[in-house]
């Protein structure tokens, strides 16, 4: 029935695409990712593969990054087989590669130089050793300030600032008649959003989501601290309209020449740095992300953006010549040709580091080197924590659990509650949903 | 005879509809009825077990719950007294004989036509936007603070948006049931000497009432399911303050993945879309004969 | 109108209405202009004369290929609209024409079955649509989106015919005439209009549908619904963008209301007028 079905489709419908070729006939790769600038420059290269394999033909399904992660995880779970390569974050891969969801990229060839990714990253995408997804580009985080402000200002930005020297900082630069706001951070709602930067934050500050026992620890003084102080710098030095930026709005603020300072990925720094987008192009510096006094810890954020092969595709073989290929040391070349040194993807290669082309087109190189290599996300606070991950906790219910937080710590930098309420609420509503999800397991 | 093969004729007739209507509802209500009793989350397929009432006590007892139902009715509400209140206006207004009515009607029924999510980034990024939106440049024009719409009025802003988009409805609508009102009687309660207020409580406003039954009607069943307004803007925030029922269902199964949740959800919201429904019936349905 | 207006009044009642279109027109309007900017002038402040560059248009279609997800619109929507027809208007018929004591429920009834929300069927859904191949195929989402605008198809022709005067029918049976005549010669020609109206009004809906028609599709059946998805945050400037996105993915169906209005009004009562 389901042949004469499908037949029936392709005479209807005209679906092309429809039942399983043969293996060895022309393959067609479906490639979900994420609407951001690198994703779609890959896109536009496409043609140095294709020509490479002729009898591989792609076709992208292009999404934002909330509707890619829905689709892409219902179709995974549902073992859909709907896409052969997806686009997806560090923080998906260890708990979807725990679920056999993934194939393992344990046999990728030679001269794809495995060893020559970033350890951390290499680390961050590993379960038991077996790597399960390619980082297409990886980053931490750091402060990205204007020498030109701070400079007028009188103020001086450390290598390594503390959250003093940055509240300093914000209220030297900050010229709210001019539209100029000291410091611009994520405000909108979403464990991907401000609760990255907050996690991050958090950490920085010594405090920890969960204590051994899984028991969440929003009463901790060490987060009543990071939202407080957090919330003094948005109020104070900060953009209107704070509780809707997220990354995409700080860049363009950014670039426009709106903020002092910018606590916010690494990949960043080749958006500010571009002169055709970015007013501020050559007054940009830099600065790893500050910690509090006596508190060893720089936030611990990293995330990459990967490809990985779900194990329900059909075409095991061609996604992964596909995955190899935009993850490679020659895909860099490609992007350093097309667009300069400055656009190549950061973050995932160590040789990259080691280019002098790149170090000189690209002034933010050592800074987001040492951000990444820095970042611990086995052990992202000073205090013992049950958990992996940097700026998130990696398990399936973060997701969930960090929007809702998010949503709260939102409502107070809108002005709708008070630090301590929303404290109040994130407590018992994470511990309702950490209960519905039965830990401590 | 020719009545009882007319009958039989229409059962015929009727029944593709009904039985399709039949299979769509029965399908996936059951289906949701079944994961509703589950403990099934889309990313532990492993861990899935009967779970009997819990999933419902989860969701009403989920702090978020109360606020959701309330947000759902001011949302409808406030959509509702907007489109009907401003359609008449509009209706009126638009009867009138005036230049260039084509054009004004066109430019007045377009935001129907615009996607949902679409008209969300539009009023989203060009209008409210507390940087780059009009609203922020008329604010700046007057010298004044720029409103973060949904910052600090999210609720609001919403009813806005989703006013915008069904306001061409309910004129429309209202404009038809306007035009077919009768002259002549107007005329006559004009010689009377009745004034125009009292015309239009008396004789206008009586004869749109079934117009209006029907914008209500209609308007509510797409109300109750918005979703795609709030995702775009607010996200349901800040904290719960744009959450609506159908929001909150959404956030269970696409953010927690929680399957088990959201399908009770989804049978509460029916069941509390049906009630509206029967109270809806009950308070105008006279109106529809 | 018997009645003679003044022209003052004309005018007044001109500024009047003219004023509050453009305001609920603003929107679009806007929207459209900041399409034919640059991204540097779209940020640069309230300014409603464009430089008529075409360059966001064409970073548009360079991210994302317009015309197949425009196709599949079309498709879809119009595919969609004439298939709820066909089971729409024999039942809308024996409704109008024949009606019963349950009639007025059974409408009540099919117009409850669009109070599910959506998206707690998805995976029940999602996993039939696998199952069963439909998964981004066109024909799949088609029978979705029937089915989701069926209830009000089978109103909106329903109340039309109603208004079809029965004593019409009842003149053209006492010539003689066949149910097949008095099908095709009398009663197909007084339901055209309302048939047209509820055609269009289905396809608009049916168009500007955004969540099965993103969840159920991939590449091959994905209209301008998931189009307009790959825009909606993207990184950096992206107003004019957005813009260009925006107009794109609703131009069609804008035109296709602005042309066919009058055909559209007429049906558009559910019944509102006596």
């Amino acid at each position: 029935m389901n042949s004469t079905f499908r037949a029936l489709l392709g005479a209807t419908a005209l679906c092309a695409v429809g039942g399983a070729a043969a293996a060895q006939d022309p393959v067609t790769l479906t490639i979900a990712t994420v609407n951001n600038g690198d994703m779609i420059r890959m896109q536009s290269l496409t043609q140095d593969f294709t020509e490479k394999n002729p009898d591989i033909t792609l076709e992208w399904v292009t999404l934002e990054e909330n509707i890619l992660r829905e689709r892409v995880t219902t179709d995974i779970a549902t073992n859909g087989g709907q896409y052969d390569v997806l686009t997806i974050g560090t923080y998906e891969v260890p708990i979807w590669a725990r679920q056999d969801w993934l194939t393992p990229l344990d046999d990728l060839p030679a001269e794809y130089d495995v060893d020559d990714l970033v350890p951390a990253v290499r680390e961050a995408l590993s379960v038991d050793g077996t790597l399960y997804a390619a980082p297409f580009y990886a980053e931490s985080a750091m402060v990205m300030y204007r020498t030109d402000l701070a400079e007028a200002a009188g103020v001086t930005i450390p290598d390594n600032p503390t959250w003093t020297d940055i509240k300093t900082a914000a209220e030297a630069m900050t010229d709210k008649d001019n539209e100029v706001y000291g410091i611009c951070l994520r405000g909108k709602p979403g464990w991907g959003e401000n609760m990255a930067f907050l996690t991050a934050m958090a950490n920085s500050y010594g405090a920890r989501w969960f204590d051994a026992d899984w028991a969440p620890q929003f009463d901790s003084p060490e987060w009543q601290e990071t939202l407080t102080d957090y919330l003094t710098l948005m109020n104070e030095y900060g953009p209107p309209g704070a509780s809707s930026n997220g990354f995409n709005e700080n860049l363009s603020l950014f670039q426009q020449g709106k903020c002092g300072m910018w606590i916010d990925a690494t990949v960043a720094a080749s958006f500010v740095t571009d002169p055709e987008d970015s007013t501020v192009a050559d007054s940009v510096g830099f600065a790893q992300f500050p910690n509090k006094e006596g508190v060893d810890n720089h936030g611990n954020w990293l995330w990459a953006w990967n490809l990985a092969i779900p194990a329900s595709s059909q075409k095991q073989d061609a996604a992964k010549t596909f995955v190899a290929w935009a993850t490679s040391k020659e895909y860099t070349n490609m992007v350093a040709e097309a667009e300069g040194w400055r656009a190549a993807p950061p973050g995932t290669r160590t040789s990259l580091y080691e280019n002098p082309e790149y170090q000189e087109a690209a002034p933010f190189a050592a800074m987001t080197l040492e951000a990444i290599n820095s970042a611990d996300t086995q052990k992202a606070s000073v205090q013992d924590i049950p958990y992996t991950g940097g700026q998130f906790v990696a398990i399936p219910e973060f997701q969930g659990i960090g929007t809702m937080v998010g949503q709260t710590f939102s409502a107070a930098l809108a002005g709708q509650t008070s630090a301590d309420d929303a404290l109040a609420a994130a407590q018992s509503a994470t511990a309702r949903e950490m209960a519905r999800a039965g830990y401590p397991k | 005879m020719a009545t009882r093969q007319t009958a039989s004729l229409a059962r015929l007739m009727r029944a593709p509809a009904i039985i399709l209507l039949l299979i769509w509802m029965i399908v996936p209500l059951g289906m949701t009825l079944y994961y509703s009793f589950l403990n099934y989350n889309l990313l532990n397929p492993a861990g899935t077990s009967w779970a009997g009432w819990f999933n419902y006590r989860y969701f009403y007892t989920d702090p978020a719950f109360f606020d959701a139902i309330r947000n759902t009715l001011v949302l409808v509400l406030g959509v509702l007294v907007i489109t009907v209140v401003g359609g008449i206006a509009i209706a009126l207004l638009i009867d009138k004989p005036i230049w260039g009515q084509g054009i004004v009607r066109i430019l007045i029924i377009s935001p129907f036509f615009v996607m949902p999510p679409v008209a969300a980034l539009i009023w989203k990024n060009m209008i409210m936007h507390p940087s780059y939106g009009v609203f922020a440049d008329i604010a700046k024009f007057f010298g004044a603070q720029p409103v973060d719409w949904f910052a600090q009025f999210p609720l609001t802003s919403i009813i806005i948006i989703v006013a915008w988009q069904w306001l061409p409805f309910a004129t429309l609508i209202l404009l038809t049931a306007l035009q077919s009102l009768d002259g002549e009687q107007m005329e006559a309660a004009e010689m009377d000497g009745a004034g125009a207020l009292s015309r239009f409580i008396h004789l206008t406003l009586p004869h749109m009432a079934r117009a209006i039954t029907v914008v209500i009607l209609i308007q509510t069943i797409f109300l109750l399911g918005i979703y795609a307004e709030i995702l775009v803007t607010t996200n349901g925030g800040p904290g719960n303050a744009s959450t609506n029922l159908t929001y909150l269902i959404y956030r269970a199964a696409r953010l927690n993945f929680d399957i088990g949740g959201a399908a009770a959800g989804g049978i509460i919201a029916v069941i509390l879309a049906n009630l509206v429904a029967i109270f809806l019936m009950r308070a105008v349905g006279k109106n529809l004969d | 109108m018997a009645r003679a207006v003044s022209s003052r009044a004309k005018v007044g009642y001109t500024v009047a209405a003219w004023i509050v279109a453009l305001l609920i027109f603003f929107p679009i309007l806007y929207t459209i202009i900041t399409s034919l900017k640059s991204e540097q002038e779209a940020i640069a402040g309230f300014d409603l004369i464009p430089s008529f560059t075409l360059e966001s248009f064409r970073a548009v279609q360079t991210q994302n290929d317009y015309w197949k997800p425009f196709t599949n619109s079309v498709i879809l929507s119009i595919g969609s609209t004439l298939l709820a027809l066909v089971v729409a208007i024999p039942a809308a018929w024996a409704m109008a024409f024949s009606p019963t004591k349950r009639t007025k429920d059974i409408l009540m009834w099919m117009l409850s079955t669009k109070m599910m929300p959506a998206v707690a069927v998805l995976v029940p859904i999602y996993l039939i649509f696998l199952r069963t191949g439909l998964m981004d195929t066109r024909i799949g989402l088609t029978v979705m989106l029937m089915l989701i605008n069926l209830p009000i198809v089978v109103w909106m022709l329903y109340t039309y015919f109603r208004e079809i005067p029965g004593e019409i029918l009842e003149a053209a049976r006492m010539d003689g005439a066949t149910l097949r005549d008095e099908i095709i010669h009398v009663l197909t020609p007084m339901a055209i209009p309302g048939i047209a109206s509820t055609l269009l009004l289905n396809v608009i809906l049916a168009w500007n549908e955004a969540f099965w028609t993103i969840q159920l599709t991939t590449t091959n059946a994905a209209p301008l619904s998931a189009f307009i998805a790959s825009f909606s945050s993207p990184q950096g400037l992206f107003w004019a963008k957005l813009s260009a996105a925006s107009v794109l993915a609703i131009a069609p169906i804008l035109i296709l209301g602005w042309f066919s209005q009058k055909q559209l009004v007429r049906g558009l009562t559910f019944g509102a007028v006596k």
